[in-house]
């Protein structure tokens, strides 16, 4: 398998310029939100670690009205980690909370190689550049990191 | 393909490959896969127990290959020679056993912040159950740990020193026969790490006078899962037993029992003869090629790999500058590329490196990288891997950031 599938022009273009790598919030107190579209109660803040290679983000997202406003991230990471989280902010801008969590689900089915529809798959936007990361078993917790930390800081949000 | 890569099987089934992982685990010639298939063909049975002729050869087995390693290491007793799984389980036993023989409350252990995790965990919690204080060395730029720096942290509470020989991130190897003598100055008891030292270096435990050396099979062309912790007698016979069950006992009743004499005591359950026949087969290939051949194949790898990395605007070396001090490991990092991209478009140009954190976390803040790639020799690489590796880097570098 040809790597240059997995490091494409869109992975590689989101890597070298994130236009969602940045702080949504102050970080001295992630309550009080700088982004003037923000209402305090309403960014959520998380942290994703890979603790088998370090990559590490902190995802921040602002929810008005079970519609995702706005999301951000900062952190480090490999090409991989970084566009995906980039191509994830991207995408989910405007989602419901619902439509986000469907999205993570068949993203994370799509980079393990248990969902290749490809019409199902073009809801994913550019994410779908990262499908190749499947024949790649070693790299996928660097694709998947972002959208397990979405996912999981939308499903706390629901059970609170 | 050059002669020495013909040694070794995956060589002959993969001649595209710059396997330049070693650090992580060397490669396995014909002599010891063949010794241990011929073990487990011809003299199977469980050693030390059995009452029949099929166990008594496998008894033998297993200790003649301890004999092979105590000869190889120069240690002054075969009992001295403990059978472990690896170098971790080797620095456990310590960190565990010696730390209940030696410790007291506000009591002190120095180890550098240069270890691999494996020399820094145990450590830690060894300090944690006994309320002892965990002091760190610091290396000088080079990547050593100076006399001056040790005599400086030495304490009338420094119970324990415990150090790496070979970084396996720097590859520099410490002063540790200056360094011990300095320790035992102090009646500090020393033990080193010495799993990137002994594929790469001549070690004489005697000469070193350290009181623990410890080491695993499989970076010197052994199997996994058999390693070695050498130590003094005196320290041995004190320790508590760090595993017990099975044929580490002399003499057992319904509430106590007493221990089997050395190096029984710290053997416990059925052992990796296999492993042991492969370890003491590994030593006969070694002895075969011979360290001068090995150092001075890796010395000049590692030169010519660092002074081509070094030319590049783009890359950082750690360690010494001095290329051919780092025991066939050059510790790199492409400057706007992170490891772990670089080792995955490393591997589709057929080149094995590894990216991370290396086990050794401290040190990366310390280094103030993080991460960084690895690419490390053994005597069986040439300067057509490195030749790759170097072209690779390159093309790493452009593919990210355009042509330079």
């Amino acid at each position: 398998m040809a790597l240059n599938n997995i490091y494409n022009d869109i992975l590689m273009d989101h890597n070298m310029h994130p236009d969602h790598k940045h702080k949504l919030t102050a970080a001295s107190d992630y309550k009080v939100a700088i982004n003037p579209q923000c209402s305090e109660d309403e960014v959520l803040i998380k942290k994703g670690i890979n603790p088998s290679c370090g990559d590490e983000i902190v995802l921040e997202i602002n929810v008005e009205n079970n519609i995702i406003k706005d999301a951000a991230f900062n952190g480090q990471g490999c090409a991989v980690s970084q566009a995906s989280t980039d191509i994830m902010a991207e995408l989910v801008i405007g989602k419901s909370v619902e439509e986000a969590l469907a999205l993570t689900d068949l993203f994370i089915k799509m980079v393990r190689g248990e969902e290749t529809d490809e019409k199902k798959l073009e809801q994913l936007d550019e994410a779908v550049a990262l499908k190749d990361v499947a024949h790649m078993p070693a790299r996928v917790k660097c694709a998947v990191l972002a959208w397990h930390t979405l996912s999981e800081m939308l499903k706390e949000r629901q059970n609170k | 393909m050059n002669q020495y890569k013909n040694y070794f099987p995956i060589m002959r089934h993969n001649k595209n490959l710059a396997y330049l992982d070693n650090a992580a685990t060397t490669q396995k010639p014909d002599m010891v896969i063949d010794a241990i298939a011929d073990y487990y063909k011809q003299k199977n049975a469980n050693p030390l127990r059995g009452l029949y002729e099929l166990s008594q050869k496998a008894t033998d087995a297993y200790e003649n290959a301890r004999k092979k390693i105590a000869a190889f290491i120069n240690a002054p007793k075969e009992q001295e020679i403990i059978y472990t799984r690896n170098a971790s389980e080797s620095l456990n036993i310590i960190a565990y056993c010696l730390s209940d023989l030696l410790l007291k409350p506000d009591d002190e252990i120095l180890i550098s912040i240069m270890e691999h995790h494996s020399n820094m965990i145990p450590w830690q919690q060894a300090a944690k159950r006994h309320n002892a204080k965990l002091i760190y060395l610091y290396p000088d730029k080079n990547g050593c740990i100076t006399t001056d720096e040790l005599k400086s942290k030495l304490s009338a509470k420094t119970k324990i020193l415990s150090l790496t020989h070979v970084s396996n991130v720097l590859g520099t190897m410490q002063n540790i026969k200056e360094l011990i003598a300095i320790a035992h100055s102090n009646n500090t008891v020393v033990s080193v790490d010495g799993a990137q030292a002994i594929p790469h270096a001549k070690i004489d435990v005697d000469k070193l006078d350290c009181d623990f050396y410890s080491f695993s099979g499989h970076k010197m062309y052994a199997p996994m899962g058999i390693g070695i912790l050498y130590g003094k007698q005196t320290y041995l016979e004190k320790m508590p037993p760090f595993l017990t069950g099975g044929e580490m006992i002399d003499y057992v009743d319904e509430q106590t029992a007493t221990f089997a004499e050395l190096p029984y005591k710290f053997e416990a359950g059925t052992q990796n003869v296999g492993g042991a026949v492969g370890l003491a087969a590994a030593i006969d290939f070694m002895q075969s090629i011979s360290y001068d051949t090995i150092i001075k194949r890796e010395t000049a790898l590692s030169e010519s790999a660092g002074n081509q990395l070094s030319r590049l605007p783009y890359v950082t070396i750690y360690g010494d500058k001095d290329y051919t001090k780092h025991h066939g490991v050059i510790a790199f990092n492409i400057e706007g590329v992170h490891p772990h991209d670089v080792a995955s478009l490393m591997d589709a140009g057929d080149v094995a490196i590894r990216g991370g954190h290396h086990c050794a976390q401290p040190l990366m803040r310390y280094l103030k990288c993080n991460f960084c790639c690895r690419a490390s020799m053994a005597f069986y690489n040439d300067e057509e891997d490195i030749n790759k590796l170097v072209e690779r880097v390159k093309y790493i570098r452009s593919y990210f950031h355009g042509a330079q």
